[in-house]
C-alpha cells in the first residue's frame, strides 16, 4: 500500500463518510438567498451601465437637459418616490409578520406592497401619457423614457412576484417561520428596485 | 487496493435514499430538458462543438476567398456576412460555452456537490445556446448581420435593419444565458464545497471558473445595456449612438468593450484552470505554486474589467487616458507570466507523458506565449496605432483564442474523456489530431503578423497583390486546420461508441472528479468525500514508483499532515 495511488486518495478524502446524504445537504447554508444576491448584483450592473452612459451623453452634449425640453413636473414624481420608498418598510414588516409566525399580518403587509407598486405604475403611465415630449424628441427625453421604462419593467416584475408568492400563501399554505425564502427574495427584489429608483430620480427629475 | 476496491465510489444505496435508484442514464436525456450538470455540461461541448464546425467552415469560405486578391468567390455582402457571423459564432457559440460546459461537468464533482446550486436554471441557461445560435445562422436565409462582431456604431444602424435587429437579440438571449450560468457557478463554488474543502483546497479549474463567473457577472450585463440602447437606435429611430440626433457613438465603443475585453479572459480563463489541472497529472508533479495560479485568476479577472479602453487607442481618446489603459494592460502580463512559469515549472523534472492531452496543454502554453507577446506589442499606443485594424490584430487574437483557448478546450476534452464517457480515446489518432492542428494554425496565424506589419487591412474581400503569398500561405493552412477536426471527430465518436473502457482513473489523478466511477453515477458520490489535504497531490503508479530516495515533491504546505507517500 504505501506509496500507491489509492492509499493516497484515500488518505486525502480521509476514512469518515457522512452515511446520510440528506444530511450532507443541510449542511449548506441556504444558498438560494445568496443566488438571489448575486443574480441583483448582475442587474444592478445594466443599470450602472445605462446610468453611466446617460452621465457621458449629459457630459458630452453641449447644454443638458437639451434646449425646448419642457420643464418636468416634480410632483407626480415626488409622490411616487415616497410611495415606493415606504413600501420597503411595508414589505420588511411582512418578512418580521412571517418569522413571527403571523401569516395573516405577512399577507396584508404583502398585499399592501403590491398596492402601492400598482399605484406606482399607474402614476408612471398618467405621467407619460402627460409629458409633453416624446420618446425621440431628444436625447433626455430617449433617456428618460428607456430608462424609467425599464425600471417600470422591474416593478411590474417585482408585483408579479409578490402576487406569485400571495398565491402560493393562500392556495398552498406554502410560508411559515421556518420557510420564506420566496417571501425574502421578493423582499431583497423589491429593495433593489426602490434603491434604483431612487438613483433613477435623482439622475433624470433632480440633477 | 484496487481502484475497484476503493470505499469512495460506487453509487446504489445513497442514491436509493433520493428516491433515484431507478434511473439510469438514456441517451434521450441529452437531447431533453435535463437538470443533471453532467448532461448540460455535455450538451454544452457538442452543441459548441457542432458550432465550432460551422463556424470554421465560414472561416474556410472566407479564406478561399482571399486566396486571390480579387473578391471572386462570394459578393462582397456574403463576404460581411460570414465576417460578422465567424466573429460572433465563435466566441459566443463556441468558446464561451464550451468553458461553460467544462465548468457544468466538472465544477460539481471537482468540489464534492451533488449538483449545481439551480439545476433547473442551469438547465433553462443551456437551452438558450442552440436558440440564441438557430436564430444567428439562420439569419443566412434572411438578412444576416454585416457590421461586423463589434457592430459599431452608426455601421450597424445603416447596414440592413433585419440582420442586425437578429444579432442583437441572439445576443441578448447569449447574453442572459451566460449570466445565468455565471449566478449558478458563484454560487455552485462559494455555497456547495463539501464541508471539509476550504477555498485554498479548491482544484485551480474551480479558482478559474469562480473569477471568470464573476467577470461575466460585472461585464456581460452593461453590453446587454448597450444592446438595448442599439435596438432603440436600429428599431425605433432614437438616436443614443447616431450622431445625427446628437448621439455619441464613442459611448456604444465604452459599454461594449467593458464586456467585450473581459470576454477574453472570459474565453482563457477557464482553459487556463484546465491547464494547470492537466500538466501536473500528466507530468507526474504536483502544481508548481498554487497558491500564487489560484490567486492569479482572481487578480486577472480584476484587471481585465478596467483596461477595456485599449481597444480604442484610435477612436480619440485622451493621452492622459490611454497612458493609464497602457499600462494597465501590460499589468496583466505580470499574473499570466505566474501561470506559464508555473506551467513550466511544474513540467521542470517532472515524468512527461506525451499523450493527446498533454500534448495539447504544451502547445496551449507555446501558442498562448506568442499571443501574449503580440499582446503586449499591441497594448503599447504607438504600436497599437501602427498595426490598429490590420491583420496583426486577427493573428494576435487568433493565437489567443485559436492557439489558447481552442488548444485549451482539446487539451480538456482528451483529458476528461475518460470520466465523461467511460471509454478511453485512441490516442494516434489524438496525436494525428494534434500535429494537424499545430502546423495549420501557424501556417494560417503567423503570416498574419507579416501581413499586418506591411499594413493589410482587416475586414476585407479584396486587397493590393502584393500581400498575395501571405494570404495563400494562411489559406492552405486554413485548409489543413479544417482537415484536422477530422480525426477528432472520428475519434470523439468511435471512442465513445466503441473505446476502450476507461478505469475510474485512467491517468492516476487527485482531484475528486477522479474519486467516483466513469462515467460518475447521478448523484455523483455514494458518500460526500472529507478532504483532509490541499487539492494537489500527485498520482504516482505504484510499478513506477522509484522516487524512494528522492527528496518529497509535495510542498509541506499543502499538507499539514506528514505525506501519505512516505
Amino acid at each position: 500500500m504505501q506509496g500507491s495511488i489509492e492509499g493516497t486518495a484515500v488518505d486525502r478524502v480521509g476514512q469518515q463518510y457522512q452515511t446520510d446524504s440528506a444530511a450532507a445537504h443541510e449542511e449548506h447554508p441556504d444558498h438560494r438567498i445568496f443566488g438571489i444576491i448575486v443574480f441583483l448584483v448582475a442587474e444592478s450592473m445594466i443599470f450602472l451601465g445605462l446610468f453611466v452612459a446617460y452621465l457621458t451623453f449629459r457630459a458630452v452634449y453641449p447644454s443638458w437637459p437639451p434646449e425646448g425640453t419642457p420643464e418636468r413636473e416634480l410632483l407626480l414624481p415626488g409622490i411616487n418616490t415616497i410611495l415606493l420608498v415606504s413600501s420597503s418598510f411595508v414589505i420588511h414588516q411582512a418578512d418580521t409578520a412571517i418569522k413571527n409566525n403571523n401569516v395573516a399580518k405577512f399577507r396584508a403587509w404583502f398585499a399592501a406592497t403590491g398596492l402601492m407598486g400598482a399605484i406606482f405604475l399607474v402614476g408612471q403611465l398618467y405621467e407619460y401619457f402627460h409629458l409633453e415630449f416624446g420618446l425621440k424628441t431628444n436625447l433626455y427625453a430617449s433617456t428618460f423614457y428607456v430608462l424609467t421604462g425599464f425600471h417600470g419593467l422591474h416593478v411590474l416584475f417585482g408585483l408579479i412576484l409578490i402576487l406569485a408568492v400571495l398565491w402560493r400563501s393562500r392556495s398552498q399554505n406554502h410560508y411559515s417561520s421556518q420557510h420564506h425564502f420566496g417571501i425574502e427574495a421578493a423582499e431583497l427584489y423589491w429593495h433593489f428596485v426602490d434603491v434604483v429608483w431612487v438613483i433613477l430620480f435623482v439622475l433624470l427629475y433632480l440633477l | 487496493m484496487t481502484n475497484a476496491e476503493m470505499p469512495i465510489v460506487a453509487n446504489p444505496p445513497a442514491a436509493k435514499q433520493h428516491g433515484h435508484a431507478h434511473k439510469e442514464r438514456r441517451w434521450q436525456d441529452y437531447f431533453t430538458f435535463n437538470t443533471d450538470h453532467k448532461v448540460i455540461g455535455i450538451q454544452y461541448l457538442v452543441t459548441s462543438f457542432i458550432f465550432y464546425l460551422i463556424g470554421g467552415v465560414m472561416a474556410d469560405v472566407m479564406r478561399t476567398e482571399l486566396a486571390t486578391p480579387a473578391s471572386d468567390l462570394v459578393p462582397p455582402e456574403m463576404y460581411n456576412n460570414l465576417l460578422t457571423l465567424h466573429g460572433t459564432i465563435m466566441i459566443f457559440m463556441w468558446i464561451v460555452p464550451a468553458g461553460a460546459g467544462l465548468g457544468n461537468y466538472l465544477i460539481p464533482l471537482m468540489i464534492g456537490a451533488r449538483d449545481m446550486a439551480f439545476p433547473k436554471l442551469n438547465a433553462l441557461a443551456f437551452w438558450m445556446i442552440p436558440i440564441g445560435g438557430v436564430m444567428l445562422v439562420g439569419s443566412l436565409l434572411i438578412e444576416a448581420p454585416q457590421a461586423g462582431w463589434t457592430s459599431y456604431p452608426p455601421l450597424s444602424l445603416v447596414s440592413g435593419k433585419v440582420g442586425e435587429g437578429i444579432w442583437i437579440f441572439s445576443l441578448l438571449i447569449l447574453g442572459t444565458s451566460s449570466i445565468l450560468g455565471a449566478i449558478n457557478f458563484l454560487t455552485t463554488i462559494l455555497k456547495m464545497r463539501v464541508p471539509s474543502m476550504g477555498l485554498n483546497d479548491m482544484p485551480v479549474f474551480c479558482w478559474s471558473m469562480l473569477s471568470t463567473s464573476a467577470l461575466i457577472l460585472l461585464s456581460t450585463p452593461v453590453l446587454a445595456g448597450a444592446l438595448i440602447l442599439l435596438a432603440f437606435d436600429l428599431l425605433v429611430g432614437t438616436a443614443f449612438f447616431n450622431p445625427l440626433g446628437g448621439g455619441d457613438p464613442i459611448v456604444y465603443q465604452h459599454m461594449f468593450w467593458f464586456y467585450s475585453h473581459p470576454a477574453v479572459y472570459i474565453m482563457i480563463l477557464p482553459l487556463f484552470g484546465a491547464i494547470s489541472d492537466i500538466i501536473p497529472v500528466h507530468s507526474r508533479k504536483p502544481l508548481f505554486g498554487y497558491r500564487a495560479v489560484a490567486y492569479s485568476s482572481v487578480a486577472i479577472a480584476f484587471l481585465g474589467l478596467i483596461v477595456w479602453a485599449h481597444h480604442m487607442f484610435t477612436s480619440g481618446t485622451p493621452a492622459w487616458l490611454r497612458m493609464f489603459f497602457m499600462i494597465t494592460t501590460m499589468v496583466i502580463a505580470v499574473p499570466t507570466g505566474i501561470k506559464i512559469f508555473s506551467w513550466l515549472g511544474t513540467m521542470w523534472g517532472g515524468k512527461i507523458s506525451l499523450n493527446s492531452a498533454m500534448l495539447f496543454a504544451m502547445g496551449f502554453v507555446g501558442m498562448f506565449v506568442i499571443g501574449g507577446i503580440s499582446g503586449v506589442m499591441v497594448a503599447s499606443v504607438p504600436f497599437d496605432i501602427h498595426v490598429h485594424d490590420t491583420y496583426f490584430i486577427v493573428a494576435h487574437l487568433h493565437y489567443v483564442l485559436f492557439g489558447g483557448s481552442v488548444f485549451g478546450i482539446f487539451a480538456a476534452i482528451y483529458h476528461w474523456f475518460p470520466k465523461m464517457t467511460g471509454r478511453m480515446m485512441n490516442e494516434p489518432l489524438g496525436q494525428i489530431h494534434f500535429v494537424l492542428t499545430l502546423i495549420g494554425m501557424n501556417l494560417t496565424f503567423m503570416p498574419m503578423h507579416k501581413l499586418g506589419l506591411m499594413g493589410m487591412n482587416r475586414r476585407i474581400a479584396m486587397y493590393d497583390p502584393r500581400f498575395t503569398s501571405l494570404n495563400q500561405m494562411a489559406t492552405v493552412g486554413a485548409y489543413i486546420l479544417a482537415v484536422s477536426t477530422f480525426p477528432f471527430l472520428i475519434n470523439a465518436i468511435w471512442s465513445w461508441w466503441k473505446g476502450k473502457p476507461a478505469a475510474d482513473n485512467p491517468w492516476n489523478a487527485l482531484t475528486l472528479e477522479w474519486m467516483t466511477t466513469s462515467p460518475p453515477a447521478i448523484e455523483n458520490f455514494e458518500v460526500l468525500p472529507v478532504i483532509t489535504h490541499g487539492p494537489y497531490d500527485y498520482g504516482v503508479d505504484p510499478e513506477h514508483d522509484n522516487r524512494e530516495n528522492e527528496p518529497p515533491l509535495t510542498s509541506p504546505e499543502l499538507q499539514p499532515d506528514s505525506s501519505p507517500l512516505s
